[in-house]
């Protein structure tokens, strides 16, 4: 069995988690993290605006992406260190969702974070790429709660009855 | 057009600078108004050209890490913490040190910074973007557009800043609040933090140059002498020292100071007052509103802002200054808050930069353009309308 964690800055813990308690001892891990290209690409954009500076040498999108795949790294050491066990480790770069479905192409189970607003329970509490990675998976997925899953108390009471 | 592309990593300068001798040799400009906007813009560059100089060794020194440091310390592992004091360094470098320190030098700082505290920096990466364009409306040496405008305006440089300070400030809390809002999602999403760095040691020396020459900014028009005068011995301090302790060597100093750069901006200036001579200026005049009322005020404002997202801000501003100029300070500073704001409709600035990485193929590592424009869509009317109206409220008060 090959389970597949997609680890994202501020909720990779608990996916973590998650392959901790519930993939087979035997199972095949693997931690994925993929760099979007919008956060270079802004600073890129950013640099482009500013007329007439001269050459890419100043560029500071390109600091970023050195940077960003440098931090990509540490995520996936701190995530191996707190795993605590064999796991195969993946760092892709391109547009997230995607990346993420392609990725997940010959696992059994695909592990992921809620990321939305989950300040209110609802619709909102995937954000695009997880809705995106949920819709697509091409294998079953494990959707975890970042922090401690909500009680069963904050269910919404029940719509009135039609007449 | 041509001059607001980029091709094949060349500066521009190796465009606009032919293309300024093909004005004045077609007869497109007449030599003498050439020779007149050369003389206009030659302080004006001098200017820019102190103040790069001082940021860059800032850096050298050591500034930029020391905010990085500071940024972690007040966010305490929370991600809108941390938002809060990206706004406010990033506001306090744009307008002090100009909006170049905050996109090449901050930025990096500011990513960097996100990463080791664990949290998401999208959010706090496209904070310095947008508030490179939007808190350098404080201060003259702000932005490079502030600087032609200052020039044109003949406000005294406290005057200046004590017309945009209230401008200024509201415009960078509309900001903040379209920032929180929209980046809710980024912003509640916080592990704990893998690291602590440690502290870097704080560069006093540094501080007290820029202290020193924001000092002399108000000294020196208090006397009436050019404040460009404070901003070069600021610079000539910082590289001094950095020259004698061999952090530096004359050609590094010439090398910040980005003498291709300037070049560009005189060459720009000719090329534009070309265009502007033959028809352009008739052409606008007819469009921009006249009269200081906050009717015509809002008016300026928008039509700058189109006109920056269009062709980039520097050229616009060039092209609207002479038009404005008449109508006196408060047509000037409404014109520089739409340049100044505007451009974060376009990630890259403006339409015409946009087109051209499509057509050069430099959108390998695109941005969600539709993400970004929607952040635009909102935060540009939010900032720039009351921002125009606080403007007016300073000229009626001050």
């Amino acid at each position: 069995m090959r389970v597949i964690a997609w680890l994202v800055e501020g909720t990779w813990p608990a996916c973590v988690d998650a392959v901790r308690t519930h993939a087979p001892a035997d199972s095949e891990v693997v931690l994925l993290h993929v760099s979007g290209p919008d956060v270079p690409g802004v600073a890129h954009g950013a640099f482009a605006g500013l007329l007439g500076r001269g050459g890419p040498r100043r560029d500071p999108g390109t600091r970023l992406e050195d940077l960003g795949s440098t931090s990509a790294a540490e995520l996936l050491d701190a995530a191996a260190e707190r795993l605590g066990r064999p796991y195969v480790r993946m760092e892709r770069a391109g547009r997230v969702e995607r990346e993420v479905v392609a990725a997940a192409d010959d696992a059994d189970l695909l592990v992921l974070a809620r990321d939305g607003d989950r300040a209110r329970l609802g619709p909102h509490s995937l954000g695009p790429a997880v809705r995106f990675a949920v819709d697509h998976a091409p294998c079953p997925v494990l959707l975890v709660w970042p922090e401690a899953a909500p009680g069963i108390s904050t269910l919404p009471p029940p719509p009135p009855p039609h007449h | 057009m041509w001059a607001v592309v980029r091709p094949f990593g060349w500066p521009e300068a190796v465009l606009a600078v032919p293309a300024a001798g093909i004005a004045v040799a077609t007869g497109a400009i007449s030599l003498d108004h050439a020779r007149a906007e050369a003389e206009r813009l030659g302080p004006v560059v001098g200017f820019l050209a102190a103040v790069l100089v001082l940021a860059h060794f800032c850096d050298v020194e050591g500034l930029f890490r020391t905010c990085g440091a500071w940024m972690a310390e007040w966010a305490k592992g929370s991600p809108s913490r941390l938002l809060t004091a990206v706004f406010a360094l990033a506001s306090a470098i744009t307008a002090v040190l100009s909006l170049d320190a905050t996109i090449v030098l901050l930025t990096p700082v500011v990513f960097a910074t996100a990463s080791r505290m664990g949290v998401r920096p999208k959010p706090h990466v496209y904070a310095c973007t947008h508030l490179s364009n939007t808190a350098s409306l404080l201060l003259p040496v702000s932005n490079l557009t502030n600087l032609l405008a200052f020039a044109a305006s003949g406000l005294s440089f406290t005057r200046f800043a004590g017309l945009m300070v209230l401008p200024w400030l509201v415009a960078i809390g509309a900001e903040y609040l379209v920032f929180r809002k929209f980046f809710a999602r980024d912003l509640a999403a916080a592990a704990p933090s893998p690291t602590s760095g440690d502290t870097p040691e704080l560069p006093v020396f540094a501080l007290a140059t820029v202290a020193c020459t924001l000092a002399g900014f108000v000294l020196t028009s208090a006397v009436g002498i050019d404040p460009a005068w404070a901003a070069f011995a600021g610079a000539l301090v910082m590289a001094g020292r950095a020259l004698l302790r061999r952090q530096a060597t004359p050609l590094t100093v010439v090398r910040a100071a980005a003498p291709s750069f300037l070049a560009f901006v005189l060459a720009l200036g000719i090329v534009v007052r070309a265009v502007v001579d033959n028809g352009l200026s008739d052409a606008l005049g007819h469009v921009l509103p006249g009269g200081t009322g906050i009717a015509a005020l809002l008016g300026i404002a928008a039509l700058a802002a189109v006109l920056a997202n269009l062709i980039n801000n520097l050229p616009a501003v060039l092209v609207l200054l002479p038009l404005t100029a008449q109508a006196g300070p408060g047509a000037v500073l409404a014109v520089l808050l739409g340049v100044n704001i505007g451009p974060n409709l376009t990630y890259a600035g403006s339409l015409a930069t946009l087109l051209w990485r499509r057509i050069v193929h430099q959108h390998e590592h695109d941005v969600d353009i539709k993400e970004f424009t929607k952040l635009g869509l909102l935060a540009v009317p939010s900032a720039l309308v009351p921002a125009v109206v606080a403007l007016w409220v300073s000229l009626q008060v001050l």
